[in-house]
């Protein structure tokens, strides 16, 4: 990214690594790249349609909130991102890159569609929906624990593994799909089995996204569990050294990323489907998750707000496109735009760009390690070594 | 911490097993004696649900029919409103209920996999019609604002069988019979009786002027799928030496594949002609534009009895043709054509002629088909039936939606499981 003069002494611009004294601003840079990134959704627009910045803003917010469903449905739709980014969220803390949470939530999708098919005409709905969550569970579970297994045997590329496994889900559904329903057209829809609704058809996956939300916040941040996750994402020979062992906690978080997945498996069927498809059931979100889940820094919390910002700008550009006849990619594009603008901002917040005025030496701006940049991390590591000490005084749980 | 994982869980468990046994809400009646009042014709809002957007031949003939309606009634632009790229999920109930919000009377949906999705709105919202195409429930559920609609497209695909049948013996006139191939490739997109029925009927109107005909088919399990429809058009041309394609799915994978090989071309719902000038030969499509018409007229003048089950032909316009493409096609095309048309009209040319078709062997005599869609997934309907002295599987006549789902000797499925 240096841009050398011929001389070789000085240069034109470089590159520090910064961190900011207060949080907030952080955040400001942020919410900055967030406003370009709707202001730029807006340009774009505009040149594509000749329409006004003001129709697209109008559009954006009316899509968005305009009704009361539309306000519901944007709630409901953030809920179910929420739950697949909160499902990756504790495999990524520890630094395994899991990818796989489209198949693995599918496979959760397919095994409470499975109970449906086996067991939907002899159970009453009333015993089918519990074991149609526990087997939901299951499916999840066993598609996550075999990359675990791998990772944790013989050390196998995780992020490849999980990735491939996707596809396997995929096709082994439409399989599975086209074995039930030989002569459908793809999709296989239930009768039975539906999850009763609670106020209305969204509430309840509202509630229990929120829930798991604050569960896995806890847990991360204060059960042993979540501190040996942390310990194995900073570095497995620390971890092994203060005697964690490294293969039973990637298996383990992995099981709980498999359950996770599997709940939202099965209120994507039983609760907001009623149906299976190979690809529209999760339709992509186990993806956009990874993002939401990276967005947020790994925070639950912060979660919460970046899978809404997402579902926000596809529903809001969704209705800009509806009125528009832009066609049915125009909110990926817009989504795009918001991810490339959200990410290239991390750029700004951990560098600084310096240029040099070529005159006079004495002005050259060259910051000084700032010495209070580090107390974040500082504070960290202090944290990091008191609770390393009551693990280590403390024993078993 | 292990045990208040497994708290929550039972407790989860629990509460859903609770919740299931306390919260079995009532059914919602079916209402049979709805009615409908006028609505005035500047307060006409159709709303269009499709699956894909206008890149998909399928939807594009959809969304170009409605705006074409919509304009031939002389209403405005604006009041009609398409929401494109609408999965077969639960997101395409969202999308009718949002354009009830947003003051539509009328919502129709493209595709076969959102009828429950419509059904469902139809159930919420009583006063606004919805109608569906490809769906198959509407005559069982008698719900008074929830329609079917389909057209007779097994007619309209024989007769583009009838321009593929006089193109392959175009090409093998002349030819040592070593040399002669009267085989065709077939693109489709599920097992599905529409797609099944299509083929047959293609591959029947072929037969009906090219007796040695045979056609292999390949499935891509996906209705839009441009790479996979791409594959099988080549892998049907150079390796199964197919010596005509044509196609049920809905991309350009099948239409480029056959320009790129110099094979001639029968496509589905759009003319390619300027696309491939040199291999797109002629097309079939169903015409939505009558059915449009209809339904936006019952709704200004207020009419409750739709029908449940409509289903469309050639004389009303709804089963057409797209235009030959005299570079490809073989002399007397047209003409072949439309005495086959007048044949239909005058009831003297049924599609799926007993005498004219076996299976195993064997002369189909009688035919037990699910047309009503219920729990069983079970034949209820014996479907051979005879008129005009003819005796024929009767597609279409039960129900609008296809469900010819028999294999017949001459076409070979290279793969089934979709």
């Amino acid at each position: 990214m240096t841009n050398e003069s011929k001389s070789g002494r000085e240069r034109l611009l470089h590159i520090t690594k910064r961190e900011f004294s207060q949080k907030w601003k952080a955040y400001a840079v942020r919410a900055v790249a967030f406003l370009l990134a709707i202001l730029i959704c807006g340009i774009v627009s505009t040149i594509l349609t000749k329409k006004s910045m003001g129709r697209f803003f109008y559009d954006l917010f009316d899509g968005a909130f305009g009704t009361e469903r539309r306000l519901w449905d944007l709630f409901h739709n953030t809920a179910l991102l929420l739950l697949v980014a909160l499902a990756v969220t504790p495999a990524f803390k520890m630094k395994f890159w899991n990818i796989g949470a489209e198949g693995q939530v599918l496979m959760g999708a397919l095994a409470c569609s499975a109970c449906i098919q086996y067991f939907g005409k002899t159970l009453s709905d009333g015993a089918l929906i519990p074991v149609m969550l526990l087997a939901s569970m299951a499916g999840g579970v066993i598609w996550a624990v075999i990359p675990a297994l791998f990772k944790a045997k013989w050390n196998t590329n995780e992020t490849l593994f999980t990735l491939m496994m996707n596809y396997i889900a995929t096709c082994f559904t439409a399989y599975c799909i086209a074995v039930w329903a030989p002569l459908g057209s793809g999709t296989l829809t239930f009768k039975l089995g539906h999850l009763p609704e609670v106020g209305n058809q969204f509430l309840l996956k509202i509630l229990v996204a929120v829930a798991l939300m604050v569960f896995l916040f806890v847990y991360l941040r204060y059960s042993k569990h979540g501190y040996e996750i942390n310990v194995v994402g900073e570095s497995e020979r620390t971890a092994k050294y203060v005697g964690i062992n490294v293969k039973k906690v990637i298996i383990r978080t992995m099981i709980l990323c498999g359950i996770l997945c599997g709940i939202a498996g099965f209120l994507l069927v039983s609760g907001t489907h009623h149906a299976l498809h190979k690809t529209d059931t999760v339709a992509g979100r186990g993806f956009t998750a990874i993002l939401v889940s990276w967005l947020a820094k790994f925070n639950p919390l912060t979660m919460g707000l970046t899978a809404f910002l997402v579902v926000f700008i596809q529903k809001g550009t969704g209705q800009f496109s509806t009125l528009s006849g832009l066609g049915a990619s125009y909110p990926d594009v817009m989504t795009g735009i918001f991810f490339i603008m959200i990410i290239s901002c991390e750029f700004f917040i951990n560098y600084k760009v310096v240029f040099k005025k070529r005159s006079k030496k004495t002005e050259a701006k060259i910051e000084p390690p700032a010495p209070e940049a580090a107390p974040s991390a500082e504070e960290e590591n202090v944290e990091r070594i008191e609770t390393l000490d009551q693990t280590e005084t403390g024993g078993e749980e | 911490m292990k045990k208040i994982i497994t708290i929550i869980l039972v407790l989860a468990v629990m509460a859903t097993a609770v919740a299931g046994l306390v919260a079995c809400k009532k059914d919602t009646t079916t209402d049979t004696s709805v009615s409908f009042a006028p609505v005035a014709k500047e307060n006409i809002k159709f709303g269009l649900i499709t699956l894909h957007d206008e890149n998909s031949t399928y939807d594009k003939n959809f969304i170009d029919a409605a705006k074409a309606a919509v304009a031939g009634l002389g209403l405005n632009a604006n009041q009609l409103i398409v929401k494109s790229g609408v999965a077969e999920s639960d997101e395409c109930y969202q999308a009718a209920a949002d354009l009830v919000d947003q003051g539509c009377n009328i919502i129709f949906a493209d595709s076969f996999g959102h009828e429950q999705y419509i059904l469902k709105a139809a159930k919420e919202f009583p006063n606004v019609r919805f109608a569906h195409a490809t769906g198959t429930t509407a005559h069982t559920e008698l719900q008074g604002n929830f329609y079917n609609a389909f057209a007779s497209i097994y007619e309209g695909r024989y007769l583009a069988g009838i321009a593929a049948g006089m193109k392959l013996n175009a090409m093998n006139e002349g030819k040592a019979d070593n040399e002669k191939n009267y085989k065709m490739g077939y693109v489709g997109a599920y097992t599905y009786a529409e797609v099944i029925s299509g083929l047959t009927s293609f591959y029947l109107g072929a037969k009906s002027v090219c007796p040695q005909v045979t056609m292999d088919v390949q499935f891509t399990g996906s209705w839009y799928d441009v790479t996979k429809e791409n594959e099988a058009a080549k892998n049907l041309i150079n390796n199964k030496h197919c010596a005509l394609i044509s196609q049920h799915a809905d991309s350009m994978g099948a239409p480029n594949a056959c320009k790129e090989a110099g094979v001639p071309n029968v496509t589905y719902n759009v003319s390619t002609k300027t696309e491939c000038p040199a291999s797109y030969l002629i097309g079939s499509k169903i015409n939505w534009v009558p059915y449009y018409t209809y339904l936006i007229n019952c709704t200004i003048n207020g009419v409750t009895a739709v029908g449940f089950d409509w289903c469309g032909g050639i004389a009303e316009g709804a089963v057409q043709l797209t235009e030959i493409n005299d570079a490809v096609a073989a002399p007397g095309t047209a003409a072949a054509i439309e005495a086959a048309k007048a044949a239909f009209a005058a009831g003297t040319l049924k599609v799926f002629d007993v005498t004219k078709f076996t299976v195993n062997g064997q002369a189909l005599t009688t035919k037990l088909a699910d047309v009503d869609s219920d729990e069983a997934f079970a034949p209820d309907t014996q479907v051979i039936t005879t008129a005009n002295g003819i005796t024929f599987f009767n597609e279409s006549g039960y129900r609008s939606a296809p469900y010819f789902d028999v294999t017949i000797d001459g076409i070979t499925f290279l793969n089934t499981a979709f």
